[in-house]
């Protein structure tokens, strides 16, 4: 079975190395700050223990007021996962640090988010629509697009 | 003397015999060699995720099917689990059985073409394709004595399945599956001794394990790399706990082996379809589910091993009768990723080997 690791514990850990960069934590979640999302994602991916080799998946989900984006992490050598999450306020133009770098799995999906959502990720290599032709206008998964 | 050269942009596709679907590839080659490969899809994105919000969720199963058509009841599977978490509901014993039967009959079948295509892009244009579609006749066969479809089943129901098996549905299923082995067999020794498919598929495409699970890869492809990782063990979900089967892995991660796994997977899904005809208990088939559901406020994932990769659905509520956000996780889509990892270096007929041997489908790509 697939570890769902309790978030307590890891967040102890990371207020100790990042302090003020955690929002909340509760389950298996833990929420951070979209400006240190990159170095937590590192910390948990190079920290012994933790080992996040893989990157299940990203989405983003909008909340109206904020955009929350959603990692899920797992570990394949010691089979556990978690979510992450990270939230942005500003609608005209969220932006949050790109993981390409870390896992190569969020090439495409940041880009999907990025075409669909309208999140910018800063740092991705190619980030362009993927879904979508290049001069559509808006972004569809959004609450507020209309629908024709 | 010096011949003044530069590379030049191939575009195969959106509509290309080897594409399986409207896919694009654009090619940078220097003469044969694939210097760059940039995919470009869309060509067949419906919106499923934003269409899905404006219904209920029964009424969201019926996207499921139409994402990746090759296999509809994994993705049912995947989708109506996603919502059992979310709400809360128990799933009566002989639905979980019927369910495992199908996936497994569904991922034969998946296998069957996965394997099929590959060697018509090898070459072996068609033969080999038409008996694998003859085998999967039979199966589709049996899906329609269940449920009367032979595409878009719409099976499984949140808490249960649509409808029980016929009377003469299992006598039939066993019949079938006491012939595959055989043929399968007969069949691969046809072709995993012939010199050809050995020359064009080993040591070429080689996915190393460190890559693979960088760029997320998942089912078959991601074994084949060495990397033993199949939900149904690591994460069992249904009833998979009950069965005793084996997850094949693979040395190399070349095309060979990838078309390996497929082959081996196909015997172990015999291996547990006649486990489950064996453990299969009468009873309920649907538990009780209000006809307007309105799962609490949260959220949940629920997952499987698809025939393809991992198939995911994240789905939030917002405690009305619509999912307030439906998300999918691909398996196709995130295996596409690797397609420049592979091809940069190779010459343009392997591509399309390598581009068969990853095994996607363009209605779950594109959603």
């Amino acid at each position: 079975m697939t570890l769902a690791l309790p978030a307590t514990e890891i967040s102890a850990k990371l207020e100790a190395q990042f302090p003020g960069s955690l929002v909340e934590s509760s389950g298996n979640t833990i929420v951070v700050k979209p400006e240190s999302i990159f170095q937590i994602a590192s910390f948990l991916k190079n920290t012994p223990g933790f080992d996040f080799d893989y990157l299940n998946f990203i989405t983003a989900v909008d909340y109206n007021t904020y955009f929350e984006l959603v990692y899920y992490l797992v570990s394949l050598e010691h089979n556990h996962g978690l979510i992450l999450k990270t939230r942005c306020t500003d609608r005209e133009n969220p932006t949050v640090p790109s993981v390409v770098s870390l896992w190569n799995g969020a090439n495409f999906q940041e880009r999907e988010v990025y075409d669909l959502m309208g999140i910018k990720f800063e740092g991705h290599p190619n980030l362009k629509r993927i879904m979508l032709w290049d001069g559509f206008q808006g972004h569809p998964l959004r609450k507020d697009y209309k629908i024709q | 003397m010096t011949f003044k050269t530069e590379p030049f942009v191939v575009n195969a596709g959106p509509q290309h015999p080897s594409t399986h679907g409207l896919f694009r590839m654009r090619f940078t080659l220097d003469g044969e060699v694939i210097q760059d490969v940039e995919p470009v899809f869309g060509y067949l994105h419906r919106g499923i995720e934003k269409l899905a919000e404006g219904l209920n969720y029964t009424q969201d199963i019926v996207f499921t099917d139409r994402m990746d058509y090759l296999t509809s009841m994994s993705n049912n599977q995947a989708y109506v689990m996603a919502v059992e978490k979310l709400a809360g509901i128990q799933v009566p014993e002989r639905a979980e059985y019927l369910r495992v039967i199908m996936t497994e009959l569904m991922r034969i079948s998946s296998h069957l073409m996965t394997v099929g295509f590959l060697l018509n892009e090898l070459g072996a244009f068609m033969t080999p394709l038409l008996y694998m579609f003859r085998e999967r006749e039979k199966i589709l066969d049996l899906f329609e004595m269940v449920c009367g479809q032979r595409l878009t089943y719409n099976y499984l129901r949140i808490g249960g399945v649509s409808q029980d098996i016929p009377e003469e549905f299992l006598p039939a299923l066993k019949k079938y599956i006491d012939s595959l082995p055989g043929f399968i067999a007969e069949y691969d020794q046809l072709l995993a001794e012939n010199e050809i498919l050995l020359m064009r598929t080993k040591n070429i495409g080689i996915l190393k394990r460190e890559t693979a699970i960088n760029c997320s890869i998942s089912g078959p492809v991601l074994r084949a790399s060495g990397v033993k990782w199949d939900i149904r063990k690591a994460d069992p979900y249904s009833i998979y706990d009950r069965f005793d089967f084996d997850v094949p892995v693979g040395a190399v991660g070349d095309i060979y082996d990838r078309y390996r796994m497929r082959i081996e997977e196909m015997h172990q899904s015999i291996r547990i379809i006649k486990q489950a005809m064996a453990q299969i208990p009468s009873g309920e088939i649907q538990s009780k589910v209000p006809r307007v559901l309105r799962p609490p406020k949260g959220e949940a994932y629920g997952h499987i091993e698809a025939p393809k990769g991992e198939l995911g659905f994240y789905l939030v509520s917002d405690g009305s009768t619509n999912p307030y956000r439906y998300h999918v996780r691909p398996s196709s889509f995130i295996n596409l990723q690797v397609l420049r990892e592979l091809m940069t270096g190779v010459k343009i007929a392997d591509a399309i080997v390598i581009f068969g041997s990853i095994d996607i489908c363009l209605g779950e790509v594109d959603r």
